[in-house]
């Protein structure tokens, strides 16, 4: 294969790592006050990586650079929603990052850098280039945390994000070796080839298997793997807390379907029980411990933490429909999660970050418009139809008792009950208590467009999830996770 | 049979094992202080290149051996970031002690 047919595989990231780079020295010469500069040449960069993508889409798999990156349906289609996520969370956070002094160019560059590291992941093809992907965005979103210098607060979240996730990469690491070592390859369709044809000590790879499946576990944040969420989430800005709940998602997707489904699709009987326990374990505990909270930003970690709970008991029917409806709960809690947080930030002001539940209060009182967003957000995470949380969780239960597991769906549903019980307390917060703080919300008009459309997609989905659904069903079929 | 014969690949698995073992412990165990995380960290990653390379030379494949020196790399950029956070939160804790580390909880 001709050297320029492996970059137009990768076009996309090349864009996005070219950008990155000029990005940051067109940003030396620029003073403080044009740095808006920057911020739009990085939405510009975002576009450009866009129209890039579907520019070459196509229906075939292509691998390039010796396997070691694939450029499939699902590679194109997850890319894409992650160039949407970061605009978004871009558009939404620029007052707030502007009102605590993170307007800066090392913020957009390293926000690329998290989005290049995503694209390597979703394209990955090889154990190398996945584990590569996974270290450039835990290292940029390590710093970003820790971008806002003059608290604590974000200092030790950044510590204990870069312990827990520096283990992660550890223990990930371990159980590649052991596959490694039983296969003798690292490239995911020979694992996958060398499994299926029973070759190499099953002993090696089952005992890989357990350290690739925490490893995956930690970088998601589901129970027992889940400690480093709730303390990032709080201690970090909330503009940062947007990008780590959003499109590092569709990594955390991205790997386990590449790793679990590609490489180690024939140990699938083994790695289910793993994923019965792991996402059993989350929508439990996320969603009892949810209850206590009183900062939203916690409570909506421990809701985090529930959701890739249900995303897992999706992925674990391990069949088209079980992946298919995990890459629809992904997406569409992507989608409700920009909104939540991006909620946050307009509320939010200088010195007052708006992060306890009784900031809520009487909301509807402050602005009817953004208290009728919110309500469509919790809503969604609680999953009451007609909004597009309903469909998700009702796919991803559907595809678990096709797959047998009926005690399981039956246990989502209990805890989804009991997750209704704080999503719809902020409801009531928000109707029926009289607000504490009564100044005028003020939003930048593009970001007051693009949050309110973004919250009224999470009702059109909800009524019309069928060409999401299809688009799902179609990337997969096409990449062979069938 | 001795230990005291050549090393197999057995030898080089179990030496891996308990240096990750160790590693893991002094993430967990240690109540101290934080540089000492760093350490069990870089230990860790050393664990997992040393089972690389005994598996490289033992199936004869060289791909294991490049992985290894894309882990160093990381490493090295690993460490660079973790201190640069140490550096970060000494400044504003006034301690880099394992259990002063205790703000955000919950």
């Amino acid at each position: 294969m001709a050297f320029a047919e492996n970059l137009l595989a990768v076009l996309p990231e090349v864009v996005i790592l070219t950008s990155a780079a000029l990005i940051l020295i067109v940003d030396l010469f620029i003073d403080d006050e044009r740095r808006h500069i920057t911020y739009w040449l990085t939405q510009l960069a975002l576009l450009i990586a866009a129209c890039v993508t579907l520019k070459t889409t196509q229906l075939d798999i292509v691998k390039a650079f010796h396997n070691m990156v694939v450029d499939d349906m699902l590679a194109d289609l997850l890319r894409m929603t992650s160039f949407v996520a970061v605009s978004l969370m871009l558009f939404y956070s620029r007052s707030y990052l502007l009102a605590r002094g993170l307007f800066r160019g090392e913020t957009f560059v390293l926000t690329l850098f998290v989005l290049l590291g995503i694209q390597v992941i979703i394209s990955g093809n090889s154990f190398l280039t996945l584990y590569l992907g996974v270290e450039l965005m835990s290292l940029s979103l390590y710093a970003l945390v820790a971008l806002e210098k003059e608290r604590s607060g974000p200092a030790e979240a950044s510590m204990k994000y870069f312990v827990l996730g520096a283990l992660a990469s550890g223990v990930l690491l371990y159980g590649m070796s052991m596959v490694y070592g039983a296969t003798g390859t690292l490239d995911i369709d020979l694992v996958a080839r060398a499994i299926l044809a029973k070759q190499g000590n099953s002993l090696l790879l089952t005992f890989g298997l357990v350290f690739v499946v925490s490893g995956v576990a930690f970088k998601l944040g589901v129970v027992p793997y889940h400690m480093w969420i709730p303390d990032v989430y709080d201690g970090a800005p909330t503009a940062i807390t947007l990008l780590i709940g959003t499109a590092p998602e569709f990594a955390g997707f991205a790997l386990t379907l590449r790793l679990l489904s590609g490489a180690l699709q024939g140990l699938a009987i083994d790695w289910q029980g793993m994923l019965i326990i792991l996402s059993l374990l989350s929508m439990v505990l996320g969603n009892v411990v949810a209850i206590a909270q009183s900062s939203i930003k916690r409570m909506l970690a421990y809701s985090t933490i529930a959701h890739m709970g249900f995303m897992l008991m999706g992925f674990l029917a391990a069949d088209l429909n079980g992946y298919s409806a995990a890459m629809f709960y992904t997406v569409t809690y992507v989608l409700t999660s920009l909104v939540s947080f991006g909620m946050i930030m307009v509320l939010s002001r200088i010195g007052f970050e708006a992060d306890r539940l009784d900031d809520f209060k009487g909301l509807n009182q402050r602005s009817p418009w953004w208290a009728f967003i919110m309500l469509l957000v919790m809503f969604s995470l609680a999953g009451i139809p007609p909004t597009v949380g309903f469909y998700a969780k009702f796919t991803v239960i559907e595809a678990a008792i096709n797959a047998g597991f009926l005690w399981l769906a039956v246990v989502a549903v209990v805890t989804s009950l009991i997750g209704a019980f704080y999503y719809l307390r902020i409801v009531r917060l928000m109707y029926f208590e009289d607000p504490v703080d009564r100044s005028p919300l003020e939003t930048r008009a593009d970001a007051r467009t693009l949050l309110s459309a973004n919250g009224l997609l999470l009702l059109l989905l909800g009524i019309l999830p069928q060409p999401l659904m299809g688009i799902c069903v179609i990337a997969l079929t096409q990449s062979n996770f069938l | 049979m001795s230990i005291f014969t050549a090393p197999t690949l057995a030898h080089y698995l179990v030496l891996g094992a308990i240096l990750f073992a160790i590693s893991i412990a002094g993430i967990f165990i240690n109540r101290r202080n934080v540089i000492i995380m760093l350490m069990a960290i870089e230990l860790m990653l050393l664990a997992v290149n040393l089972n690389f390379i005994a598996f490289s030379r033992y199936l004869g494949d060289m791909s294991g051996q490049v992985f290894v020196f894309f882990i160093l790399t990381v490493a090295a950029a690993e460490s660079a970031i973790g201190l640069a956070i140490l550096v970060l939160l000494f400044r504003n804790v006034g301690s880099i002690d394992v259990e002063d580390l205790d703000a955000l909880k919950g």
